[in-house]
């Protein structure tokens, strides 16, 4: 257990190396980040004033060693935009973007699980169809439109939730239901088939010929197990989640991660982009570190592996 | 009841099977066989279609300007027309411009997914078949770019590099192979242990041909459902990043630009808003029927049990 841990936080140090050598070349994709920042009216003298002024006009190899030194601080420059620390401007941005995942997830699993048991025990029923059309159906929709439609309805028509910002409590209804619904979708299939090969286990089986109630051998004996690969695939959509998250905070004005990375991108705050790129992936990364730990808690085959 | 003898059939007899079925006719007769395979390949030849012949059935202009005809919904006629699904803020109408967006996604979605296949099986094959110290330093390599989300990165090499239809094609294309990279991998991985691996080995060939050969043939079916998988993630990236701003640009029409002007007016004129996310949601839902389909038909032990 505890290799494993060791094993894996290795492994997630040396990915968070990769990935701030991959956001430091990105920045660098159309050569010098210069031509991007500079304002179009500088002249020629002003630009190399500003590339000395941020370190561009050194060799690349000694402008990565410094930025990740001061990288692993936490410093990922001064915001261009803001005149702030990056870093800062991304903090706090990130509260928000972790309530709205966590309240979306919440909504996710609270309809996709029940959901995927109930079409695994009356497989082949209207609700099992019901549910299958239902998950396709979440799956193919753009999730920003399916923001755009709740806007339609309940802020144009019916004037009852706010279309944007995050002002009052209410607002983070709209934003939160649109990532649940495209989660939900993507993990009722799967506790479906997860519950539907538990099932079929022997052990299911006995626990019936025990003479068991049915509620019983679902909830005890076979949820738990379900729930194993249910867990995994839970913390790979999180992926899903947080590159939805930008496109649906733009929709709803939310002021989390996903907009602030819009927005720096739009007036070109090339630092903010590398801190929060940095801060997604350390985020994604970090939580499946955690879900991999609570995976072997809860499933002792492979903590003895 | 007729008895055979093992190992003794008779010419005649063979005579009187029916003649083996070309690989065409069994993809077709499974596919007809499908609800699902139906649908999907109702959708997705009817989207095909719209991109191929779309300006000859377009009821107006997609892109010439109306001013007379603004904001007008669904179902509206003046002199030039109806227009069934109402006009934008420009007057153009919605269903035409509807129909010219299909060939953006046809366009990104192919040509994106054919790009991220090509590096994405070379990439996993070689990681998967060499393997040791470099397997190792390649899958770290994927790992890391997996762990920002796809969205994400696209967004930020699109804001770094420029927007525009070329540019956002290579974007996704360079992006999107990490997927097939780990899938393949994972493949290689299995069947370089196969018997007929090893006996290709023990018969003299090397190992580029054996890569080639007996390999690559053998994990190229999960790379081609993976496709139709990715085919869908690309029309909705496409989707959210020209919405977002930072993808393709006008006069260029798609679904996604059509949502972002949709928004705009969203107080007043839901018609711009809703048919073109419909249009999407209708085109990814064919292409993952297909893709449902084509799983299940690829893989052999689905095949055998039905």
């Amino acid at each position: 257990m505890r290799e494993f841990i060791v094993t894996r936080f290795l492994q997630l140090i040396v990915t968070m190396f990769i990935v701030s050598l991959l956001v430091f070349l990105m920045i660098r994709l159309r050569g010098d980040p210069i031509s991007i920042m500079a304002p179009p009216i500088f002249n020629e003298e002003q630009i190399q004033a500003l590339r000395a002024a941020w370190g561009f006009d050194k060799p690349v190899l000694e402008q990565y060693v410094t930025f990740l030194r001061k990288a692993v601080t936490g410093d990922f420059g001064t915001s261009f935009f803001a005149r702030r620390p990056a870093m800062e401007v991304v903090i706090e941005r990130l509260g928000n973007s972790w309530l709205l995942a966590g309240v979306a997830s919440m909504i996710g699993l609270t309809i996709a699980v029940p959901l995927g048991i109930l079409s695994a025990l009356k497989r082949n029923s209207i609700l099992d169809f019901a549910s299958t059309a239902l998950a396709s159906l979440g799956t193919a929709m753009p999730s920003f439109w399916l923001g755009l439609m709740l806007i339609i309805i309940f802020s144009v028509y019916l004037r009852i939730l706010p279309s944007f910002g995050a002002l009052e409590p209410k607002a983070i209804i709209m934003p939160s239901v649109t990532l649940g619904v495209g989660m939900a979708a993507r993990l009722s299939r799967l506790t479906r088939s997860a519950m539907l090969e538990v099932l079929n286990q022997d052990y299911v089986r006995t626990a019936h010929s025990k003479g068991l109630q049915n509620k019983q051998v679902v909830l005890r004996h076979a949820l738990r197990n379900a729930l194993i690969p249910v867990v995994t695939v839970f913390g790979l959509q999180l992926g899903w989640l947080l590159g939805g998250s930008v496109v649906v905070e733009s929709v709803f004005a939310w002021p989390g991660l996903g907009r602030l990375m819009v927005e720096s991108i739009n007036v070109r705050d090339t630092t903010v982009v590398q801190a929060g790129l940095f801060w997604f992936s350390l985020s994604f990364i970090l939580i499946n570190y955690a879900l991999d730990a609570f995976y072997m808690l809860i499933d002792p085959r492979i903590r003895i592996n | 009841m007729e008895t055979l003898e093992v190992g003794k059939v008779s010419p005649e007899y063979i005579s009187t099977l029916p003649p083996p079925r070309s690989l065409f006719t069994r993809v077709t007769s499974a596919l007809f066989r499908s609800p699902i395979g139906v649908a999907g390949t109702a959708i997705v030849g009817f989207v095909l279609l719209l991109a191929v012949i779309g300006p000859q059935i377009s009821p107006h202009e997609a892109v010439g300007h109306n001013l007379r005809a603004r904001f007008k919904p669904p179902g509206y006629s003046d002199s030039s027309g109806t227009y069934t699904l109402g006009t934008d803020q420009l007057g153009r109408d919605i269903l035409s411009r509807i129909i010219a967006g299909s060939r953006v996604s046809v366009l990104v979605g192919i040509v994106s997914v054919l790009i991220a296949g090509t590096i994405g099986v070379t990439y996993g094959l070689v990681s998967g078949f060499v393997g040791g110290l470099v397997d190792t330093v390649m899958m770290r390599i994927v790992d890391a770019l997996l762990s920002i989300p796809f969205i994400v990165l696209v967004v930020a090499i699109s804001g770094v590099v420029g927007a525009g239809l070329g540019t956002l094609i290579l974007i996704l294309g360079c992006t999107g192979w990490v997927t097939y990279a780990r899938v393949i991998r994972g493949e290689v991985l299995k069947v370089r242990e196969m018997e007929y691996v090893v006996a290709a080995y023990a018969v003299g060939q090397n190992r580029p041909l054996v890569m080639l050969r007996h390999i690559l043939p053998n994990v190229i079916s999960s790379a081609i459902v993976l496709a139709a998988v990715q085919v869908a993630v690309t029309i909705l990236a496409e989707s959210s990043l020209s919405f977002l701003g930072l993808g393709v640009k006008t006069p260029t029409v798609t679904w996604g630009l059509m949502l972002a002007d949709g928004k705009s007016y969203i107080n007043s004129a839901w018609w711009m808003t809703f048919y073109p996310g419909i249009a999407i949601t209708v085109t990814v839902l064919g292409v993952v029927f297909l893709g449902d389909w084509l799983r299940d038909f690829l893989d052999p032990n689905i095949r055998a049990r039905a």
